[in-house]
């Protein structure tokens, strides 16, 4: 499954990109295993996801709050740090 | 009777008095008009600009979603929330939020609510510029502003 991923702020910077299109592995369901392939990708990646209890995701452009969500069939997964507009 | 929140995401300033007027215009049933700006601080005089990044789309989105609740759970007339993005300097704006509505609290209300969600919700970050040409890094999110969120709970 091919699917765009978007990256902001220092996770942005961190991996040197601000989104790409990749294929995910069969056995990406959920986020929870999206963050463990990320763990995978390189020392980049894996630097990242030391942080992956603070990091947040929204797919399709909402919100996600829980680890175990799947991704199905979504376009777009956002990854990013806590929020700090306003 | 306008009951859709205008939001919009912009690299522009915007004109307070010009966004009261929209909001108000030829109504005869407000009686209230709460504004909040958030502007930037320097911190000192050390800052020498805020870098503000969003996620476009979805900052539209959910900016929206928040002022729906809000207008909803308070009975608002009208409301305006502006962000802006891009680089911004001390003493300039940053954010706008306008809240209408027959009696003063339902816009105090409202506004301040907005305010609590869009701070940890809106995908916007912040990078601070310093005056001494350093990175400054990018802005940690507070603990306050999370907790900011319990007084809403019903």
């Amino acid at each position: 499954m091919t699917i765009k991923l978007v990256y902001f702020a220092w996770l942005r910077e961190r991996f040197g990109m601000g989104e790409e299109q990749v294929d995910l592995p069969e056995s990406v369901k959920s986020i929870s295993d999206l963050f463990d392939w990320f763990e995978t990708r390189g020392e980049e990646f894996e630097a990242v996801m030391e942080h992956r209890k603070i990091i947040q995701v929204a797919i399709d452009q909402e919100h996600v709050q829980d680890s175990g969500t799947l991704i199905g069939d979504a376009k777009e997964i956002a990854i990013f740090p806590p929020m700090t507009g306003g | 009777m306008s009951i859709k929140p205008d939001i919009r995401i912009q690299a522009e300033d915007f004109d307070i008095k010009a966004e009261i007027e929209k909001l108000t215009q030829g109504r005869t049933d407000i009686g209230a008009v709460v504004t909040f700006s958030g502007l930037c601080r320097g911190e000192g005089d050390t800052l020498s600009a805020l870098e503000l990044e969003h996620y476009p789309g979805m900052a539209e989105a959910e900016i929206t979603r928040i002022a729906e609740q809000a207008m909803k759970r308070f009975g608002l007339l009208g409301m305006t929330a502006i962000h802006r993005y891009g680089k911004i300097k001390p003493s300039e704006n940053i954010v706008l939020v306008i809240a209408t509505s027959p009696h003063r609290q339902a816009s105090f209300d409202g506004a301040n609510f907005l305010m609590d969600f869009l701070k940890t919700r809106a995908p916007f970050w912040k990078k601070n510029h310093l005056v001494d040409g350093d990175d400054g890094g990018w802005v940690d999110a507070k603990d306050a502003d999370d907790n900011a969120l319990g007084k809403w709970e019903k």
